[in-house]
């Protein structure tokens, strides 16, 4: 099953399960969006036809989401959250808060996150750090198919707002999905593959990329462990603290920017609390601080690749310099 | 409006302003409110008269100018009066405060502090109505503020498009903040915005509460029977500034203008209406009265309610905590 169709999957299911789940989304009914078919099985009242209106839409959703309905918000291209932002973050994320507990706001904002991709800065973001500094939203990253379906699900479930993002790189990848119903909880990581010589913590499509770097390090001895967080918040410190602790070395692999992004967080968590299991100091494989370019010669430095992965990893175990300039195929 | 509307009504108005007026003087006195309050006082007509349209089970959704609204509405005064001292017994467990009332028990769904925010969310509620086969109706309120955002037209059109059952009402009491609505607006007419979303808009004396209370029901019963929504536009006037910190500073408006308005003062409007129809001044008295120990109690209530737990900091931030250690 394709990641596209893990969460189309995800949304029929809960669909079908719970009258009560609705799908706001631009186009909703295009052939291209993993909601065609929607109105024909559910209608029109539950796959309302939506103007370009993020702003006034996502107030929507989070108005019906405190009298009883669970709408699932897409944004089709994450970018299009910011004309929304005050909604996610001052309503959103703190009515429940602000209310004493007697606000629920069981939202799933869904951001398809459509970099490497040449649409140009205001279409490229992955905005998943902005938001993981807004206490009250919990932030999902799935990097399979069989993720995509299980956190999709719970995040649906969940009586809290999860922002669910998607790279889009990933829509058209395959994977093995179980048969029946199938949750992944949110707050836990996977580890993709294990290893004991350094710790790979990578998200999103940092993941493949990671898992190939790990390929190409075990040709040369060096066995590399690819942890998946899948849930930036709540973040799987304990997964995370307890790979650092048996191979002693991380390299944290994430396509968004350096300055206070996950990685960013990663490695603070590690270095106040696993300083005594590492032998090496912590490396960042990221998007450096500067918006994607429209040119695919240039955008394809920006992200974490299996050689860029691979390269600091090999540094951390041999213990040669680290190489400062990473940037690169 | 039938007597016993109109004695409710008076009830619901004098409420607020008796508990405005106690927070005003607890926080000139620095006696237990923290920040600032933003009083409604000179509005009660144009809040009460539209809450009044609205069954108990109905939505409502107000701004940052918003403790009448609550109590319009039907809250209890004693938990809203501990929220706005920073109480464990505010109805936000002091989380909120004065521009986040909030009572979900009487279908207040909260205020907000980002003027504009909450009319699509008031658009949400009444989609949820829809949704779960109800026939509820939502009602939003903001100012004249609120009605140049963005939010507004976003939230206007999204009600009209899909014909859902909100009534919007604009509180047009001529200033955001300090900025006079001729400055920043080049229509007289809040209400005449309605035509470009091809809902019914509605002006109407925003002191007169029997006058609110007819265009709200007639927008509300519209509403409920699936007619779509309605922009009503209120003109009213708050008679003490923006916001009270200390003490009161008419700095952008001119007395005189003050003065003209509270010539038609909504309570003094209502009492004239009750005694003309035979009510007698005794009984508006012990109305009074009551209403004056209700908040004399709510202020007792909050003054003696506990200051929050350190561990409340932590509190109500998730609905479904996920144990993360393994």
């Amino acid at each position: 099953m394709s990641y596209r169709e893990a969460i189309r999957r995800a949304m029929l299911e809960e669909m079908r399960r719970d009258p009560n789940v609705v799908v706001f989304c631009e186009d909703a009914r295009f052939w291209t969006m993993p909601t065609h078919g929607f109105v024909d099985e559910f209608g029109p009242d539950r796959v309302p036809i939506m103007p370009i209106s993020e702003e006034g839409f996502t107030g929507a959703a989070i108005g019906a989401a405190m009298t009883g309905v669970r709408p699932i918000v897409d944004y089709t291209i994450a970018n299009l959250m910011y004309v929304a932002w005050d909604q996610i973050v001052n309503h959103a994320a703190k009515n429940r808060y602000l209310f004493g507990g007697q606000a629920s706001v069981p939202i799933v904002f869904r951001a398809a996150m459509k970099y490497a991709n040449a649409t140009a800065a205001q279409h490229s973001d992955r905005p998943y750090p902005q938001l993981m500094n807004v206490p009250g939203l919990k932030i999902v990253v799935p990097a399979t198919p069989a993720d995509a379906l299980g956190l999709l699900k719970s995040a649906i479930r969940d009586d809290d707002p999860v922002v669910y993002f998607e790279p889009l790189l990933l829509w058209g990848s395959k994977g093995e999905v179980p048969d029946g119903e199938h949750l992944v909880p949110i707050g836990r990581a996977a580890v993709a593959r294990a290893g004991r010589d350094v710790t790979v913590v990578a998200i999103g499509d940092a993941v493949p990329a990671a898992l190939k770097a790990a390929a190409a390090l075990a040709d040369r001895g060096i066995e590399a462990e690819v942890l998946d967080p899948r849930t930036l918040v709540p973040l799987d410190r304990t997964a995370i603290l307890e790979s650092v602790a048996r191979t002693g070395r991380l390299v944290v692999a994430d396509p968004a920017h350096r300055t206070c992004g996950a990685a960013a967080e990663i490695a603070a968590v590690v270095a106040e609390e696993g300083f005594a299991s590492l032998r090496a100091p912590i490396v960042r494989v990221v998007a450096p601080d500067v918006h994607p370019p429209f040119s695919p010669a240039l955008e394809r430095l920006m992200y974490p690749t299996p050689a860029r992965i691979a390269a600091a990893a090999e540094a951390l175990v041999t213990g040669a310099p680290s190489p400062k300039e990473l940037v690169g195929p | 409006m039938n007597r016993q509307q109109e004695l409710d009504a008076m009830r619901r108005m004098l409420r607020i302003r008796r508990f405005e007026e106690a927070a005003m003087d607890i926080v000139r006195k620095g006696q237990g409110i923290a920040g600032s309050v933003h009083l409604c006082i000179g509005q009660e007509a144009t809040v009460v008269g539209s809450c009044l349209a609205l069954r108990a089970d109905d939505f409502m959704v107000g701004y940052h100018r918003s403790h009448g609204h609550p109590i319009a509405k039907g809250a209890r005064l004693a938990p809203l009066m501990a929220e706005l001292m920073g109480r464990s017994t505010g109805i936000c467990r002091g989380k909120g405060g004065s521009m986040h009332l909030a009572d979900f028990r009487v279908g207040s769904l909260g205020e907000t502090a980002i003027v504009g925010a909450g009319i699509p969310q008031a658009a949400g509620a009444a989609y949820a109505a829809r949704i779960r086969g109800t026939d509820q109706v939502a009602l939003s309120f903001f100012g004249d503020g609120g009605a140049n955002i963005g939010s507004f037209h976003e939230g206007l059109n999204l009600a009209a498009a899909w014909r859902l059952g909100v009534v919007f009402v604009c509180e047009n009491n001529l200033y955001a903040m300090s900025t006079a609505l001729s400055d920043t607006m080049a229509a007289d007419s809040i209400a005449a915005r309605a035509a470009a979303y091809r809902m019914p808009g509605v002006s109407v004396d925003g002191q007169d509460v029997a006058a609110v209370y007819e265009a709200a029901a007639t927008a509300v019963d519209r509403a409920r029977d699936g007619g779509g929504p309605t922009l009503i536009e209120a003109r009213t006037y708050r008679y003490r500034d923006h916001a009270e910190y200390g003490g009161m500073d008419l700095g952008h408006r001119a007395i005189e203008e003050l003065e003209q308005w509270r010539t038609r003062d909504p309570l003094d409007l209502l009492r004239a209406r009750l005694l003309t129809g035979g009510v007698g001044a005794e009984v508006l008295d012990e109305m009074a009265a009551e209403v004056a120990e209700e908040v004399r109690e709510a202020v007792r209530f909050a003054r003696r309610s506990p200051l929050p737990e350190p561990a409340a900091l932590f509190e109500d931030l998730w609905a479904t905590p996920v144990e993360v250690s393994r």
